[in-house]
């Protein structure tokens, strides 16, 4: 196949961090640390990364305004997660949350406080104490409702004091891939100026987030394409537990916006038409802090069983009105202006309209608690993938397991990416390695890239990915069954075939967007093919993949988390064990059990 | 002779038109400014007729749209969608706001589109911020402490203290403001303008940094910081609400009470 040449700008680093989010900071940040030579790529500027739109908080049991342990936290976190969730790893999380938030403190995140000058923590869904027995635990360590921009911004700051090198609005096309050697590198594509650029490294860490764009409603930005997890996929790396999406309860009606679930976690509350609080039905205990696959659920239920709010009874209310206007303006001013723009809401004399939107992905790259990567091959022991991590929404490690409670993500984010940097520096400073760049090794990255741009087809892309997100948010979504997989299954295929007639208008290669969104498509598609296919294998709900037509957990058959490989556009699927035993010995493994709030 | 004409390429002409399908009557004409890096030519302002009956409210599902169905290379930058990323900053209608939160009624008749004011241009609507970015950089913003943190605690900081960044932390860098300031567009190489000086007061308020008389010292120069002349741009076209203003001159204070 004729391809134009290609003048490629090479690199060479001890590390390079792809993306620049809550985990591709903090590890970037402790590798500069450790003296690494690190080279940071995102394709936006740092603070516009989507860490920068979580809202509610990060948990940890820091106890500033009632009694908490880190172990309660890991219980909450292991019942949250449906038993999916990997308790050495959740062990490790829950633990290391409570330095990690103070060092977050000394680096200068502007935390709400309390009136003793704390760190102020809020109650969120699924934390509780006592092990699921006691009251609601005031848990969620926040900046009023801006925590995510408060601790994106601090990162992003630290950053430039310990003077990282960051390549901004730099697109990573694919990894660099040995056989023996694993990740040597990565392919990136530089908007400015439209040049390529090589990037050779001993040791790569994917940060690229979740793939929330795969469906038509998501709170997630435009630039949640999970380019890394499509880049591991195409790089032969499955991806692990892609059927468990997230669909937080309170989206926007309309925009997708997200609404925090600190607006519940300060005393607000939803009603159907009737004016009822149904979550008393569905969660007795917890109510409107139950669980967020459970209340997107019930909400659901809800509507389909016509007690929906609006025209067309098809959203349900969420109220602050009865909240104190100072809750409102000192604890959330943000969501109090987003609800005025986006729906016109008053939220001090008005519900909201909400709707569960697509908000977050369980699944992604499997990796261990260090931001090492792993396959699996014969379902019981994991092999590393050489030189390649992955930390954050793009991770699967699994903390969040089949359902993610709030605040568990920042955390995540912030946790494993100290972790990977303090793995790395260590490793880094047994082995002299050097860095490895075979001639040539950028050749399929260079000719994806170039036959894209110079393809001839002519379905235009945004009609392709609309395609995708209809199917997605009507196949894939809340409630599944075995036959709107299948159908979605089979459409999910097409729309990967077709995908090799798509048109690209734009063939320059300064800051092309055509050609960028039609990558990023590419990108999505993959990941929808994986998960659609492996929302059709589970036949069991958990979490928040509950299908109509097999309704119960069922360990004995499904207690794995899946694995997908990508060949040839076919799915391959695959299973690993989940870890029941916590890491050490001073807290209790906690055995699966019926899941009730 | 002093040259008071603009540079021949920098004259903006009349570009092409598009116009969507059908003779739907909710429709919307959009004037915007693009550049193509690769050609030689002068900047156009090319027409667009859409039909937004099938769009979102706001200016950028407007742009998505036309890049979705009449222009695929029509180029800009955006992410969030909601206000808080910062990235669709651009002149709308004559003044600099978020394109994800400015609503398409707002505007009557053609709504103009153009890259926020007086930066370089890439392409379109993107501008080149490096600059801008370099400064943010220059007044090192982050957290200067000097007597030592306890390991286990994080500092104590009382909530009257902490309300003092309220207004100031919030600050998503768009640099709307700063992009709307005639003294920046005058003297943007050196005067930092209100974005970067909004955040150099977030640092000085804050009660656990422990370097204000460094950085007032530091800003305390007669282009950083005195090209303010309180055109009061920087406040009213916030798109987040926020008073730059206010920090400028409550930096102006706090150096004149230092003297």
């Amino acid at each position: 196949m004729y391809r134009k040449s290609y003048n490629i700008i090479e690199h060479n680093y001890d590390v390079v961090v792809v993306g620049a989010g809550g985990a591709g900071l903090r590890a970037t940040l402790g590798l500069v640390e450790n003296d690494l030579s690190v080279a940071c790529l995102t394709k936006v500027y740092p603070t516009r990364s989507h860490t920068v739109a979580a809202q509610g908080g990060i948990s940890a049991a820091l106890g500033n305004m009632s009694e908490d342990s880190w172990k309660w936290h890991m219980y909450d976190t292991v019942k949250g997660s449906d038993w999916l969730g990997d308790q050495d790893a959740i062990e490790y999380m829950c633990r290391e949350a409570i330095p990690a938030v103070v060092e977050l403190e000394h680096y200068g995140v502007p935390f709400s406080r309390t009136t003793e000058g704390k760190i102020y923590q809020r109650p969120f869904g699924g934390m509780t104490t006592e092990f699921g027995d006691g009251p609601p635990a005031n848990r969620t360590c926040s900046a009023a409702d801006r925590t995510g921009h408060a601790i994106l911004h601090t990162l992003y700051q630290q950053s430039l004091k310990n003077k990282a090198e960051f390549f901004i609005e730099y697109f990573a096309l694919d990894l660099i891939m040995d056989e023996k050697d694993g990740c040597q590198g990565v392919v990136a594509w530089s908007l400015e100026d439209g040049n390529l650029h090589k990037f050779n490294a001993k040791k790569v860490i994917l940060a690229t987030g979740g793939y929330g764009r795969v469906y038509f409603s998501a709170t997630s930005a435009h630039t949640c394409t999970g380019d890394g997890n499509a880049m591991a996929l195409r790089a032969g790396v499955p991806l692990q537990d892609m059927e468990f999406v997230q669909f937080h309860p309170t989206g926007i009606y309309g925009a997708g916006c997200l609404i925090t679930e600190g607006t519940r976690g300060e005393g607000g509350y939803l009603t159907n038409s009737e004016g009822e609080r149904f979550m008393e039905r569905y969660a007795p205990n917890a109510k409107d802090l139950a669980s967020r696959d459970v209340v997107a659920r019930s909400m659901t239920v809800e509507i389909n069983d016509g007690r929906g709010v609006g025209k067309e009874r098809d959203h349900i209310f969420l109220h602050l009105n009865h909240l104190d206007p100072n809750v409102i303006s000192k604890r959330l001013p943000g969501i109090a202006e987003t609800a005025k723009i986006f729906a016109g809401v008053d939220v001090n004399k008005e519900p909201i309209p909400v709707i569960p939107t697509c908000h977050y992905n369980m699944g992604g790259i499997p990796a261990k608690f260090t931001g090492e990567v792993v396959t699996n091959t014969d379902g019981i022991n994991d092999t590393v993938v050489p030189n390649l991590y992955a930390i954050g929404e793009a991770a699967c490690v699994s903390v969040h397991g089949a359902n993610r409670l709030g605040s568990n993500s920042l955390l995540d984010l912030v946790v494993f990416g100290r972790s990977v940097a303090h793995h790395i520096g260590k490793e880094m400073k047994k082995s002299g390695k050097s860095i490895l760049s075979k001639k040539g090794s950028e050749e399929k990255a260079l000719d994806r890239f170039d036959s894209l741009r110079y393809s001839k087809g002519d379905v235009m892309p945004a009609k392709l990915r609309l395609d995708m997100q209809k199917t997605m948010q009507n196949h894939c979504a809340v409630f599944r069954t075995g036959e709107g997989l299948e159908k979605g299954s089979k459409k999910m295929d097409e729309i990967y075939e077709n995908f090799s007639n798509v048109k690209i208008t734009d063939k320059s290669l300064i800051w092309n967007t055509d050609l960028l969104e039609t990558m990023e498509l590419e990108n999505l598609i993959q990941q929808a093919v994986v998960t659609v296919k492996s929302a059709e294998n589970r036949k069991e709900s958990r979490g928040a993949h509950a299908r109509d037509d097999f309704r119960d957990r069922n360990d004995e058959d499904w207690l794995f988390h899946t694995l997908a490989w990508l060949k040839n556009k076919n799915i391959k699927l695959g299973a690993r064990p989940v870890t029941l035993r916590a890491m050490s010995n001073e807290v209790q493994s906690f055995p699966p059990k019926a899941r009730v709030y | 002779m002093v040259e008071l004409l603009l540079p021949k390429n920098s004259k903006v002409k009349n570009g092409k038109n598009f116009k969507s399908k059908g003779n739907n009557k909710n429709r919307k004409k959009f004037l915007i400014y693009r550049y193509d890096p690769d050609s030689n030519d002068n900047p156009r302002v090319d027409n667009y007729d859409l039909d937004i009956s099938n769009s979102g409210p706001m200016v950028l599902d407007a742009l998505i749209s036309i890049k979705n169905k009449l222009d695929p290379t029509l180029t800009f930058r955006r992410s969030c969608r909601e206000g808080v990323c910062g990235s669709c900053a651009m002149n709308i209608d004559g003044t600099n706001t978020l394109a994800c939160t400015k609503y398409i009624s707002d505007v009557k008749g053609p709504i103009k589109v153009y890259p926020l004011p007086h930066m370089p241009v890439i392409k379109d609507l993107v501008p080149d911020l490096k600059g801008i970015y370099k400064q943010y950089n220059s007044i090192e913003p982050w957290l200067k402490t000097k007597t030592a943190n306890n390991e286990d605690r994080e500092r104590i900081q009382s909530p009257k203290d902490r309300e003092d960044l309220d207004g100031l932390y919030e600050c998503i860098m768009c640099f709307c403001c700063s992009t709307s300031c005639p003294s920046y567009w005058w003297n943007g190489d050196k005067y930092l303008g209100p974005a970067v000086l909004l955040q150099a007061w977030r640092w000085i308020a804050d009660s656990r940094d422990e370097a204000s008389e460094e950085r007032l010292e530091k800003l305390q120069d007669s282009f950083k910081l005195y090209r303010c002349h309180t055109i009061m741009n920087c406040t009213k076209t916030c798109p987040k609400g926020l008073n730059p203003a206010k920090a400028i001159s409550n930096i102006k204070k706090k150096i004149l009470a230092r003297n």
